[in-house]
């Protein structure tokens, strides 16, 4: 029976004892809903690996990356410093990442946001349907491992869509601030539609938390 | 119009260490998607009547993407085989001791490699432009061809597709799986390689 409570990688307790010196570790953050809730669309395997394997080693290598990292500005190594960079943005942003997409995501998603992001997104592409099709695309078209974003543009006070690869963060490299991610990566789905990548997309419209998406966009605008 | 290349051997053939079910698959719908898309692309440019390594030599974006999928997927194919792995023989293997010390480094060197990429990849066994033997890692659809790194000697694809259904999120089991399959005999002479370029 899989629950949400189970994933043997033992969480970190978090103490606010920074005055120790010591640096906070990050710990993989529990899913707000139990394996097998958001089935049919994602089935419960794949939620199961894809936040206890997963995500849970991003974390884990986060923390292992960054305790180097710390040991590496403490000698004041700056090769070692850089040569740990491209293990800090995967696994970090791998975190980052995953973070966002569970809180994306609902039992009791689905159908359209209202109010002021409905009408952010009809303003910025012209429809919800349009807007639809441009994330559809931005995420069919990753080649290789990746993620689809709706982001904002604080700058120009625009909602816009982009795609990243691999781990990328959406915020770190394009300054964009993440609204919802679609993970394409094939562990994402592929126990369940296999090369069909188009119909994870398909079915994922049906568990969109668009209260989230809501919340974060309120909280951009600020 | 390019046409998906035979298989050598039977969808059961690398049992236990890769199924059935994920051949199939990566065979049936992936390396056959990649042609089917190609030639979908290509119809009515000047790429329509090129050769595979022409295209993938030519072109970027989409057209390079599959064009590349396809040729790694068939040089991949042919690295493997049934009734095959243990250690190389005839001239790879002489190669790989003067050029990496024994077979037990490269592989170990060449495991690390696998499991260490991030994201989607493929591992190669290459020729540099000095004739050593070097190990190298490519991105998504990218091979030492197109980055004018070395000629392909041996290659592993370490996309999520090619091991999921049989070794979910543990790659570094698929990987040590994967020395198994390896097909020597394919790669003794490495003249033979020419004839893929």
């Amino acid at each position: 029976m899989l629950s949400r409570a189970v994933c043997g990688t033992g969480r970190q307790l978090a103490p606010a004892l920074g005055y120790l010196g010591s640096r906070q570790k990050h710990s993989l953050p529990d899913l707000p809903y139990d394996y097998g809730a958001l089935e049919p669309h994602i089935n419960a395997e794949i939620m199961q690996l894809h936040h206890c394997k997963h995500h849970a080693a991003y974390v884990n290598n986060l923390n292992v990356t960054e305790e180097k990292y710390q040991e590496a500005l403490a000698k004041g190594d700056v090769t070692a410093q850089i040569a740990l960079q491209p293990a800090l943005k995967f696994n970090g942003g791998g975190h980052i990442n995953h973070s966002i997409f569970w809180t994306n995501l609902s039992p009791n998603g689905g159908g359209e946001p209202k109010g002021e992001l409905l009408e952010a997104i009809k303003r910025d592409f012209g429809s919800f349907e349009k807007f639809k099709e441009k994330l559809m695309a931005a995420s069919v078209g990753v080649q290789g491992s990746g993620w689809g974003w709706l982001g904002f543009n604080k700058e120009r006070g625009q909602l816009q869509i982009a795609a990243c690869p691999n781990q990328d963060p959406l915020q770190g490299t394009t300054g964009l601030i993440p609204l919802l991610g679609i993970d394409v990566w094939e562990h994402a789905y592929y126990l369940q539609y296999k090369n069909a990548r188009p119909d994870y997309l398909k079915a994922i419209w049906n568990i969109i938390n668009w209260e989230n998406v809501t919340e974060r966009y309120m909280a951009c605008k600020k | 119009m390019l046409s998906l290349p035979k298989l050598k051997y039977s969808l059961n053939a690398l049992m236990p260490h890769i199924s059935e079910e994920t051949l199939n698959f990566h065979y049936n719908k992936h390396h056959a998607g990649y042609v089917n898309k190609l030639n979908g692309l290509i119809k009515g440019t000047p790429f329509e009547n090129k050769a595979l390594i022409d295209i993938m030599k030519e072109s970027s974006g989409a057209i390079f993407n599959n064009a590349a999928q396809i040729w790694n997927h068939t040089f991949y194919w042919d690295s493997m085989g049934p009734n095959c792995g243990g250690e190389p023989f005839g001239e790879i293997k002489e190669k790989i001791q003067e050029d990496f010390g024994s077979f037990s480094k490269f592989k170990d060197d060449f495991s690390n490699i696998l499991c260490g990429h991030f994201g989607s990849g493929w591992g190669w066994l290459a020729l540099n432009n000095n004739k050593k033997l070097v190990i190298l890692q490519t991105h998504d659809a990218n091979n030492p061809i197109k980055e004018n790194s070395g000629i392909p000697i041996l290659t592993c694809d370490i996309w999520e597709h090619a091991y999921y259904i049989d070794y979910r999120n543990d790659r570094a089991s698929y990987v040590k799986a994967w020395w198994n399959l390896i097909n020597w005999n394919f790669k003794m002479s490495l003249a033979c390689q020419k004839n893929y370029l």
